[in-house]
């Protein structure tokens, strides 16, 4: 065979002789494409899978950690809450409509597959700045995409977040994150067992569409990326509907032995890993998938990515019964091939057997690579700054108004008003405050959900940013009531051939385990996406979070805005934050820049329960953690209807109105809770202030007494809630 | 009463509507969209989705479907018939209601709170509400631009037959109170009988104070009032 045929297929020549080796023979062509996209950094984690076995993974509350299609966390009297994240980066950033949907479509799979119910999808974005067309023409197709797909299969988009950076310019980020609800009894598995059990095939019918979406994933985009198109899936969310309606059945039925639903590699990944997990070999005979155009070859077949497929292994004999629940819903089921107990991946054609395979060579063989890190110059540089000169350069009210309409801050709703955030009739707490609260049907808890990262910090420190995004998810978390259990992450860097890059992930993730450790939120699962490069940069390296929290009774969660005048306001945490790295640093100085003093995981942990437990107190009217903009900001997004009148203890003015970093919170109590509130925190030993009130129609801020802000309430909300909206229509 | 909601395939509010019932203290029934029969019921439920995906158009498939016909005569026979959001668009597809709805001014699916007026307090679907109460219901559509002939909008006006119209918070039923670019911000109208109502607004989402408040639930009350 010639070398071009597997370096086109992105296999090194060291590979295709440790292939060689390992069959004790030439492969032959199709057996390279199995091998090229079954050893992709998309599909074998080669480059990642010995960072990420430093995650935190176990606790009494995971049902089922990473390895399978989703984690699962107990939230008790049976439920599970099954929940995974993943990017959909490449495919979106040539096709975003498309490329958008697809990954609502494959997360979803992922959630019934384990034979949970989905009921929320999140949506963490990531896009270049806005001043150019391109970028908002991703954001419109990326939201449409969204939309077009979660909106019509009647699951809602109910929360996520969106920035906007020039270091995403042309490389957008799109991860979805899905979560579903099962009963215990009925989770299901991605495993292949029982040799002579059949191997089926249902949904959707096999094309040439997406073919090579998983190595596409692996490399960076150029601009030749364009051309590359096809390996783009097309999305039907009706057909996916009727799958997920049927597959529910089948599981609920109990006759099926495994799962799996096929994306990335489709049916060669699906048969692979089943086979992998139970320790079985798979016989299929392509002869009788079912296609939906003529004159395919063995390789498209095994390596399409035709969306809205599935592969189940049932008990052997209730073939028939499968097919009837399928043809119910409209849909086709093919039995494919079989279960054996030789461990080989081996399939046929017109009953020749045209690649033989063993499993484990392709999945657990696969090879891991420990790649060279090295930190990058620009770090030290960046962290040498000083700050310590900076005075304001504007009316603190103007700062604040120029922060409101800033794309990153300022309200989203012209983006969650296309997406259907309410069908199912579970969504508690809206989009547009803090962590979403969906209540349990048939239960009094409810479930509070998050995505959360700073790029420009990650960036900054890679281990401060990992840590810092599971933090951040915490307080999101906390403050809407809700006691955090876990998480799933979406780890989305450069190209980690380079070791600046891969001294970003490994930094990234040993933040993101640390604090998981320190929060008792073990990792369930997640996704890795590397080559997220252009010709002009790579992106900020972002390891983000989805995080899932527990409420004891779901009727308790806290609002993240005032719900009323005349009530009190306190500050809990340092009376100032941190101007590097902030956004107010960003559009008012132009910098990216500034020492990030490293996060006390056991303090900020003890904030997270003091404010839990004044939550079980019943003391809080409202909660809010303060993130991007600062103060200013968060109070604003409180307040916008209310109004708010506040002295601040003191404190530089920049830092105190406009800098960021962990631990600082806003909190609201009726004006008799007061006392309790204040005794709880000095109990916990908390940072603790009363500082004002609600009310009125002004947001006035004043530090040790002197003046520092006074703005209009209404000029302040049609800020935060138009400017986006103004720039996008 | 006896109640049936349609599922058709692609439909997604089914199960809200049944809970809706529930929690409103009635029972309903689903219906598969297969059944040739529904001989038996009192009100039938076209719920929001999108069946049949919405390819072709929204509900262009749907009138087509098995239990459409008999829907059809038991609308014609005088028996209840609500259609929200896409059942509605199924309702003027089939021609139970005169009029279409077009793809939203601003071309933008649009889901958020929504004002509505209660023009009509006076039908089986409405009779819990004042006339010209302001309620706030959930809007959620893509093409609940409701369009229909200057002669048929005559028509519907005089003969009080615009059940709900968008408003701004404080009642104005003009540009800024009309999410979707919908003539004369219609948001529901019924038939000339009375007894076949359609509406893009969900009211189904709106009959617990946890999940998007209570306005919703003095249109099960007028249903359920009228068995008596």
């Amino acid at each position: 065979m010639e070398p071009e045929v597997w370096r086109g297929m992105g296999l090194s020549d060291d590979e295709y002789a440790k292939i060689t080796a390992r069959l004790g023979r030439e492969p032959n062509y199709l057996e390279v494409g199995i091998f090229a996209v079954m050893w992709s950094e998309h599909c074998s984690y080669k480059t990642s899978k010995p960072v990420l076995r430093k995650f935190p993974t176990t606790g009494p509350q995971v049902l089922q950690g990473p390895g399978e299609n989703a984690g699962i966390l107990d939230i008790g009297d049976g439920w599970g809450v099954a929940f995974k994240m993943e990017s959909h980066n490449h495919p979106s950033a040539i096709e975003p409509y498309q490329g958008a949907a697809t990954g609502v479509g494959g997360i979803l799979r992922d959630i019934f597959t384990m034979g949970a119910r989905p009921v929320a999808v999140l949506d963490a974005l990531r896009f270049g700045a806005l001043t150019e067309e391109n970028n908002k023409l991703l954001l419109r197709g990326v939201v449409r995409g969204i939309g077009g797909y979660g909106n019509s299969i009647g699951i809602p988009t109910v929360g996520g977040d969106v920035y906007f950076d020039p270091a995403f310019s042309g490389n957008p980020l799109v991860n979805v994150m899905a979560v579903g609800i099962l009963r215990r009894e009925n989770i299901a598995t991605g495993a292949a067992k029982g040799a002579g059990n059949p191997v089926m095939i249902v949904g959707a019918r096999t094309g040439r569409d997406g073919i090579h979406g998983a190595t596409f994933a692996s490399v960076e985009l150029t601009a030749e990326s364009e051309s590359r198109r096809s390996a783009v899936q097309v999305g039907d969310p009706f057909m996916e509907k009727l799958l997920m309606e049927a597959c529910l059945e089948l599981i609920q039925a109990g006759i099926l032995i495994g799962i799996q639903d096929m994306g990335a590699a489709g049916l060669t990944c699906s048969a692979s890993e089943m086979a992998g997990r139970g320790g079985s070999g798979v016989e299929i005979d392509l002869d009788l998938v079912p296609r939906r155009e003529t004159g395919m070859t063995p390789y498209e077949i095994m390596l399409s990515e035709s969306q809205e497929r599935m592969l189940v292994v049932p008990r052997a004999g209730s073939e028939a019964q499968v097919e009837e629940v399928l043809t119910r819903w409209g849909l086709e089921a093919a039995t494919i091939g079989r279960v054996t107990g030789d461990g080989l991946l081996r399939l046929t054609e017109g009953g020749e057997v045209i690649a033989s395979v063993p499993v484990a060579a392709l999945t657990e063989e696969a090879p891991v690579y420990r790649r060279p890190a090295r930190e990058p110059a620009y770090i030290a540089e960046l962290r040498a700054a000083d700050l310590s000169g900076l005075r304001p350069r504007r009316p603190a009210e103007d700062i604040l108004l120029a922060l409101l309409r800033n794309p990153t801050i300022t309200g989203k709703s012209w983006v969650y008003r296309q997406y259907d955030h309410q069908v199912g009739t579970n969504t508690a707490a809206l989009p547009g405050g803090g962590a979403a609260v969906l209540r349990i049907r048939g239960a009094r808890r409810g479930i509070a959900l998050t995505t959360d990262c700073n790029s420009r910090l990650t960036y900054m420190d890679p281990f401060y940013g990992g840590a810092w995004a599971v933090a951040e998810a915490a307080q999101n978390i906390v403050c809407a009531g809700a006691r955090p259990l876990g998480i799933t992450d979406c780890l989305n860097f450069g190209n980690p051939e380079h070791p600046e890059i891969f001294w970003q992930f490994e930094q990234a993730c040993a933040g993101v385990a640390a604090a998981c450790a320190a929060f008792a939120t073990p990792v369930t699962g997640g996704n890795v996406s590397f080559y997220n490069e252009t010709p002009e940069r790579a992106i900020y390296p972002t390891p983000m979070i989805g995080m899932v929290g527990l409420l004891a009774d779901v009727e308790k969660l806290c609002p993240a805005v005032f719900p009323a005048a005349g009530e009190k306001i306190f500050l809990l945490g340092p009376a100032e934050g941190l101007l590097a790295g902030s956004e107010y640093l960003s559009q008012f100085e132009g910098l990216v820049a500034g020492a990030l003093p490293p996060l006390d995981l056991p303090a900020l942990k003890k904030r997270l329960d003091f404010v839990l437990a004044a939550h079980e107190d019943g003391l809080l009217a409202a909660a809010r953690d303060i993130a991007e903009g600062g103060f200013a900001v968060a109070l604003t997004e409180m307040a916008a209807a209310v109004g708010a009148r506040v002295d601040l203890p003191g404190g530089e003015i920049l830092a105190a109105l406009f800098g960021e970093g962990p631990g600082r919170y806003i909190l609201t109590a009726a004006a008799e809770a007061e006392r309790e509130l204040t005794a709880l925190a000095a109990k916990w030993g908390q940072p603790f202030a009363c500082i004002g009130v609600t009310g009125g129609d002004r947001l006035t801020v004043a530090l040790g007494g002197a003046p520092a802000l006074n703005a209009e309430r209404a000029r302040c909300r049609a800020a935060y809630e138009n400017a986006l909206g103004d720039l996008m229509d | 009463m006896k109640i049936g909601i349609v599922r058709f395939p692609g439909s997604n509010c089914e199960t809200d509507c049944q809970e809706a019932w529930r929690v409103m203290g009635a029972e309903a029934e689903m219906l598969w969209h297969q059944e040739k029969s529904v001989r038996g019921f009192d009100l039938i439920v076209l719920p929001g989705g999108f069946s049949y995906g919405d390819y072709l158009r929204a509900g262009a498939i749907a009138r087509y479907s098995p239990v459409m016909p008999d829907v059809i005569r038991h609308a014609r026979e005088g028996g209840l018939v609500w259609g929200i959001c896409n059942g509605f668009q199924i309702l003027t597809e089939c021609g139970l209601l005169p009029g279409a709805l077009l793809r939203n001014a601003g071309l933008s699916f649009v889901c958020a709170p929504q004002h509505l007026r209660v023009e009509n307090a006076a039908t089986a679907f409405t009779r819990a509400y004042a006339p010209g109460q302001i309620v706030s219901l959930p809007v959620n559509h893509g093409e609940g631009n409701y369009y229909i002939d200057a002669a048929g909008l005559r028509e519907l006006e005089e003969e009080g037959r615009v059940v709900f119209r968008y408003v701004t918070e404080s009642g104005a039923a003009d540009a800024a109170g009309n999410p979707n670019g919908s003539v004369n911000n219609i948001a529901g109208i019924v038939s000339r009988a009375g007894n076949v109502l359609g509406m893009m607004p969900h009211p189904e989402r709106a009959v617990e104070p946890l999940i998007g408040g209570e306005d919703g639930g003095g249109m099960f009350r007028s249903v359920l009032a009228g068995k008596e």
